[in-house]
Order: structure tokens, then sequence, then C-alpha cells
């Protein structure tokens, strides 16, 4: 039909015209204001020397260092807590999940409480929470909650024994001044990798529990009368064929966990959203704090969503050969 | 002796199948044995229920402050509004709060319902804002607490739905270009956490618009949150659009049906209907996800929290206390919508495909 061919092409056409007309009209329109308010435009901020300083980083950061290392430490912070993150709500997510399938009526009820309470209240009020737990109700770090040996819990955060420049372990002390020695970590990293950890895992559980549901009972029944144990029925018919459904919303969640770690700015942990929160303050380029994160989002978007194609390659693989 | 054997038929099903089973049940009643006393007596026993600052300061944090909330409760639950005028938003919330449940439990027909709806949006408007019938003028900037969050979330659903319909018919569509520019603005949204969409709205909203033509935050906030939602959403309704048998589409075309009467009338229903819990848990997330104005300053249930503890030295040691508060109506908010959405899906009837009319 070329006459409707002719028609959709039109409509495309004048579709396409409209909108362009639209955003030449919010262009000048932007121009025209940030012209007028005396706001100046471009990225070469990111050259400028940052002039402020970051809490904590994993990269080597002074004040001097340019912005655009500034956010790159943010984001180098946003996965030193989203990586870890991850790690322990798919852990514990997995055991929540096979917990809500189990016999015993008191750990089925437990986990279904667990999933419950963690999913029905936001995730910022859960953050907020950790933080004030840690940094307001913990003792001081002269008194530190000892967990285990030379592990401390404080007011200034999480020590631990950490590998020393020699070969041996660098053991965290406990003072009448604090804690000296170790690994630390800071209260708002430990407040936000808890308040991700668990928030996730309460998803990551419903994702494993329908995952399993949805093998055929068959299967089950058909393992148990082949004289398999329960562990070896999960770890040999259960878990491969559910991972194939598993693994699409696993990695969605996984994501959002990375998403979600830029409620950082709530807690003051300085992620890549704080940093850029904190540049855009002071250099009152709007637009391009918020492009970067933006697109710094979407890449990591992109990657996941490849990784998750590659890893269900992968698992059909395994199911096969199991 | 029938009743002790089932009795013990009951224990040995659901906690005692086997030896692992056994163990978890020993151990998680010690653990029980070892936690529960503690939290009833932190949580009731030594607990201040007064107002009283001094006594729980001489608890010292051994027993719960609820006097935080007691004294406190105005400014969590509706923020700066001024305090003689509290009345309004309490009434507009309990109005909103009337027309959702109303919804839900499907108290009223078809056309009531709407008009329901068309008359408590306003109402509610008019309660907030004031400035008719007598009611002095309140700025929207003063609003704050449940009410706003309510607010956020209904106004959020209500104006994302038909925006994600539109999304959706366009990723479907024939045109390439339109199909093209609905999937662009899916994947950036949903690749992008909520909080750069709610800075893009308070910072870059302002500058974007010609001068002398300004929306005070709250609406564009309001309007960041519509263009989030709307983007999951979207996708939910497309993946109900995909799961449409294609020989409806053919019916509907062979009983002469133009291609926007078969949507109208045949597909959308149907696919709609097949996706309400879907839509109904990301209402959950909408609701949970109004929070997060907290960052972009306005006074919502989270922020009106801070604004009633941060600046009082008396009542600051005790946010944990009013953590829990605001947790429990959040929760309770999203659990009975997660409830109601698993009585849907056990087939209530709404998810059932419609009868066919023989008219």
């Amino acid at each position: 039909m070329p006459s409707q061919r002719w028609r959709d092409l039109a409509v495309q056409g004048l579709f396409a015209a409209g909108l362009l007309a639209l955003l030449w009209w919010l262009l000048d329109v932007t121009a025209t204001n940030m012209a007028e308010r005396g706001i100046r435009s471009g990225f070469d901020f990111l050259n400028d020397p940052a002039g402020f300083t970051i809490g904590e980083s994993l990269l080597p950061f002074d004040s001097a260092d340019s912005t655009l290392w500034a956010l790159a430490a943010g984001l180098a912070n946003t996965l030193r807590v989203a990586l870890p993150a991850i790690l322990i709500s798919t852990l514990l997510g997995t055991l929540v999940g096979l917990g809500r399938l189990s016999p015993n009526l008191l750990l089925r009820g437990l986990c279904a409480a667990y999933v419950e309470t963690l999913r029905n209240v936001p995730l910022l009020l859960q953050l907020l929470a950790w933080y004030f737990v840690v940094t307001d109700l913990l003792p001081l770090a002269s008194e530190a909650l000892q967990l285990a040996p030379h592990v401390f819990l404080s007011k200034s955060g999480l020590s631990l024994p950490w590998l020393a420049d020699g070969a041996l372990f660098d053991l965290p002390l406990r003072g009448e001044m604090g804690i000296s020695g170790g690994a630390a970590v800071t209260p708002e990293f430990l407040a936000l990798l808890l308040g991700l950890s668990l928030y996730t895992a309460a998803y990551v559980a419903e994702t494993v529990r329908a995952g399993i549901l949805a093998v055929p009972r068959g299967q089950s029944d058909a393992a148990l009368a082949l004289g398999l144990t329960r562990v070896q029925l999960f770890r040999l018919v259960l878990l491969p064929q559910a991972l194939r459904s598993i693994i699409p919303p696993l990695t969605n969640q996984q994501l959002s966990l990375t998403k979600n770690a830029s409620l950082a700015v709530a807690i003051g942990y300085p992620d890549l959203v704080s940093v850029a929160n904190t540049t855009l303050n002071q250099t009152g380029r709007a637009a391009e704090c918020i492009a970067l994160i933006m697109a710094v989002y979407l890449i990591l978007s992109l990657l996941t969503a490849w990784l998750s194609a590659w890893l269900e390659q992968r698992s059909g693989r395994w199911a096969e050969r199991s | 002796m029938n009743q002790l054997n089932a009795t013990h038929a009951w224990l040995r099903r659901n906690l005692f199948s086997d030896a692992f089973s056994g163990t978890t049940t020993l151990l998680l009643l010690a653990g029980a044995a070892w936690w529960l006393p503690g939290l009833i007596d932190w949580m009731l026993l030594q607990a201040v229920f007064k107002p009283d600052a001094a006594a729980c300061q001489a608890v010292n944090h051994a027993g719960a402050c609820w006097g935080v909330v007691a004294e406190k409760y105005r400014v969590i639950l509706f923020g700066r509004y001024p305090h003689a005028e509290q009345w309004r938003p309490l009434l507009a919330t309990v109005l909103l709060l009337a027309v959702i449940a109303g919804s839900g439990l499907r108290l009223l027909n078809r056309r009531s319902l709407a008009a329901a709806w068309i008359l408590a949006l306003p109402a509610f408007f008019i309660l907030m804002g004031g400035g008719r019938f007598g009611l002095t003028p309140v700025g929207s900037d003063l609003w704050g607490g449940l009410p706003l969050t309510l607010l956020l979330a209904t106004t959020a659903m209500l104006m994302a739905l038909p925006l994600a319909i539109l999304v959706a018919l366009g990723r479907q569509s024939g045109l390439p270009l339109l199909r093209g520019l609905c999937q662009l603005y899916v994947e950036l949204v949903r690749g992008v956490p909520l909080i750069s969409v709610l800075f893009l709205a308070s910072f870059l909203f302002p500058i974007i618009l010609p001068q002398g033509f300004t929306i005070d935050v709250l609406l564009r906030v309001q309007a960041g949150i519509v263009l989030f939602a709307a983007a999951y959403l979207s996708e939910t309704i497309r993946g109900g659009l995909q799961a449409v048998p294609g020989g409806q589409h053919d019916a509907a075309t062979a009983l002469g049906l133009s291609r926007w009467q078969a949507m109208r009338w045949i597909i959308l229903p149907q696919a709609l209907r097949a996706v309400i819990p879907s839509m109904m848990n990301s209402a959950v997330s909408i609701f949970k996800d109004t929070s997060l104005v907290t960052v972009v300053s306005l006074y919502e249930l989270t922020g009106s929290l801070s604004l009633a503890l941060a600046g009082d030295a008396e009542w600051r040691s005790y946010y944990l206390e009013g953590y829990l508060f605001i947790g429990l109506i959040y929760w309770t908010g999203c659990y009975s919508m997660s409830r109601f959405s698993r009585t849907l899906e056990a087939g209530t009837g709404l998810l059932r495909p419609p009868v066919p009319s023989t008219a």
C-alpha cells in the first residue's frame, strides 16, 4: 500500500519537525535565561581544582585535584559500596528465599516476616535509621563493642583486621583514645552497606522463591524418588533450572541496588551523586552535573544488561551440562 | 486422644519433619527466648508513652521513648502547615484515604467512583491551599507530612497511567520514529536513579522555562515523579499488550472494528487487566519513592520527621522511635496495597476475562 507508506512518512516528518521546533525553542529559552542570569555553560570546570574535600575515598584525593578526579573518586565510592552489597544481598536473599520454602513453619514465618517488613518500608527511611543507630546509639570508640576478637563496632564505625604492609595482619586495638590499627569502615559506609544489602535481599528472596516455585513439581518428586538428599535436590535439580528464570530479574534488582546507592547523598557518604551534588552547588553547572550522573548510570545499566545476557547464556549451558 | 495425635502430627509435619528442621526449630525458639523479652521490655514495659522529655532521659534508651511521637505528631504528620489550620490537612488526608479505600474495596459502582475522584481531588487542593470558601490561603511551600506524601503518590499514579499507556502503544506503533522515541524515553528514564530526575526537576526545569513562567517546586517535583513512574509503568503495560493473543486482534478486525476501536474495546482492557498485580507493585514503589523528595527539600513524611526533631535538643536523641512511627505508616500503606493486589490475583473476578456480551 504505497499511499499508506507515504502517509506514514508524512506523519513522521511532521512529528519530527514539531519535535525539533520544540527542542529548538527550549534551547533558545534556556540560552536566553542562562545569559540573563550570568550562568556559564560547558564542561571546562572539570579541569578546575575541586576545592572541596571528600570524606573518604578509595582513590587518593585532595581538594587541589581536578573536579573530574573528584567525580571519579565518587564513582569509585559508589562501586565500593555497591559491589559488596550486591554480594551480601544475593547470598542473604537466596538463603531467605529458600527459607520461605522450608517445611519448617517457624523458619518460613521468620523469612516471610523479613521480606514483608523490609520490602514495605522506603529504603531512604531504612538508611536514615541505620545511620542514626550507628552514629547515635552505639557506644563511643573507647568503649567499642567487641563483636569478635579484634573486630570493634562503635560510633566511629567498624574496625577489622587487615593485611599489614608486611605479610601479617594489622590488628585493631581498643584504647583509651579509641581504636587504632586495622582497617576502619566509616559509619556512613556501614549504614549504606547494611541498608542496601538488607533491603535488596528481600527482593532477591522473592525472586529466588518464585524461580524455584516455577520449576515443575514433578522434578522434585522425581529427584526425591531417585534417592537424592534435599541438598542434592537443590544443587543438582532445582537451582540449575530455576537460575534461568532467576537471573534476569536478579540482575535488574542488583542494578536497582546500584542506582539506590545514590541515596548516599542523604547520609553524607561521598558517592558519585553526592560529589556531583557538591560540584553542582559550587559551580552552578546544574545541567552538566546532572548529565554526568545520568550518563554514568546509563553506561552502568548498559553494562549490566550485557552482563545479564552473558550470564543467561552461561546458565543455559550449565543447565544442559548438569 | 485423637486430638493429641493430630497435634503430634501437626508438630511433626511443621516443626520436626527431620533432623535439620528440628534443629532449626530449637535454634529459633532459643533465639526468641533470648531476644523477645528484651524487645518487649524496650517496646512496652520500660517505654515512656507520655510526652515527658525528663522521663525519657531518665530511662536512657533502656525503654523506647514513644513520648516523642506524642509530643511531635503534629509536625511529623503535617510538616510546617500552620498549627491553627491543621484540621484542613487532616480532613484532606481522610478524604483522599477514604476515596482510595473506597476504590480498592469496590464500595462504589463505576459511576459514583468516578464522581468521588472528580470531587475529592479539587476538594483536597481547596482544603490544603485555601483561598476559597473563607479558608486562609496556605502556600504549597508550607504543605508537608502525610498529606504531601499521599498527594505525590496518588497524583503520580493517576497521571503516569495514561502517559504510560500512550508510551506503551507508541512502542507498538508502525512508525519507526515514534517507536524509537518512546523506547529512548523508557530506556533513558529506567537507566538513571530517581534522585537525578528530581535534581533535574528542581534545578533544571526553572532554567528551561520562559521568563515570567514559574511553576513552584512541588509541581516540578511532581512532574519529575510522573515522568519517572510512567517509564516503569509503560514497560508493565507493554508486557500486558504482548500477552493478549493475536487472535483477538484478528477477530476485532474481522468484525470491522478500526484499529483504535480494537485497541480501546478489545486489546487494552485485556492487557490492563492482566497486569493489575504488576501495576500495584509499581504503585507500592511510587509510594515508597515519594520519600526521596526530602533530598530536594520538600517536607513529606520523612522530611517532616527531621523537621520535627533536628532542631530540638531535648528530643533529638529519639529519632529511632520517630523512624519506627513513620515506618509503620509507610508499612501499613504498602502492605495493604500488596494484600489488595494478592486478593485480585487470587481471582475475585477482576482478573478474569470479561463475559462476552450477546447484545
